[in-house]
């Protein structure tokens, strides 16, 4: 069998178990843990489509970043509660159904008639090489960060910047909520 | 062979997932995690989709998302932070004043 075709079936069946765990688990800290392994097997399969960039930037942004994130908020939060109170809410029995139906709905459109064209894919050529040129010159940069990195910094510099800016608006406003007291602040 | 609906599909399974999980969940923080199983999904549909037509664009386009599930979850955990100050429990039902 092609390796690939076995990976793709392992990080799948992680990525659906994970996502399970994170929704069906009682205490946040082990739905945080199971996040934590769903977040790796997207990585994986990020790798597995030529993404290697992006998954590299998976495992540490969510995998290093937002987890350690989520697993000081469960500390601070500190949440203890009794085994027998209900972890899903009132609805629960009509938000399931709702579930449920959402996934006959995309599912029915994606097994109809050609969503997508079906076909091989194609050449990957593009996400893993950069052709630069100018009027006198023709470079090709072999490597998928590389690649990424053009576009990037050439194709989305203004979106780029306006990331940057956005990273410090949350990061003053998480600070601006998390303080303890908001009175003393102004 | 692994083909583009393989992907897709697997996306859609993971963000119907990530639905149910902010539907049914009480928990804020659990509700939280599932939008990001909701933007995971999203971001492999991206990269799927980059990967079939031979276009770097769903990467940068994913590396936008991920910028920004990055800065919803600060924010999200400052809210939930200040919300369990405020009423010493992060369960949605307990946040319900403007509830009609």
């Amino acid at each position: 069998m092609d390796p690939s075709v076995f990976f793709f079936w392992v990080f799948a069946a992680i990525t659906v178990v994970g996502a399970l765990g994170v929704i069906t688990m009682r205490q946040p800290l082990h739905s945080a843990l199971f996040l934590l392994l769903t977040f790796l097997a997207v990585a994986g399969l990020f790798i597995l489509q030529h993404a290697e960039f992006l998954a590299a930037v998976q495992v540490l942004v969510y995998a290093g970043g937002i987890m350690v994130l989520f697993l000081f908020t469960i500390m601070l939060v500190n949440v203890r509660r009794q085994a027998k109170e209900p972890f899903v809410n009132r609805r629960a029995g009509i938000a399931v159904l709702a579930g449920f139906f959402l996934f006959l709905l995309v599912g029915g459109v994606l097994t109809g008639p050609a969503l997508v064209k079906k076909g091989p894919p194609a050449d990957p050529a593009a996400l893993k090489t950069t052709v630069i040129e100018n009027s006198t010159a023709r470079v090709v940069v072999p490597g998928n960060s590389e690649a990424v990195a053009w576009g990037l910094y050439r194709d989305y510099l203004l979106p780029f910047e306006v990331a940057s800016v956005f990273l410090l608006v949350a990061m003053i406003g998480a600070v601006v909520l998390g303080k303890r007291s908001l009175e003393k602040f102004d | 062979m692994i083909t583009l609906t393989h992907y897709v599909g697997l996306s859609f399974l993971l963000f119907s997932i990530g639905v149910t999980g902010v539907l049914i969940r009480r928990n804020l923080l659990t509700v939280l995690m599932s939008i990001e199983l909701m933007l995971n999904a999203v971001n492999l549909n991206l990269i799927a989709f980059s990967r079939q037509l031979g276009d770097l664009n769903g990467h940068l386009f994913a590396i936008f998302i991920i910028t920004v599930a990055a800065g919803e979850a600060a924010i999200g955990l400052a809210i939930i932070v200040s919300l369990y100050r405020l009423k010493g429990s992060v369960n949605l039902d307990d946040a319900a004043e403007m509830k009609g």
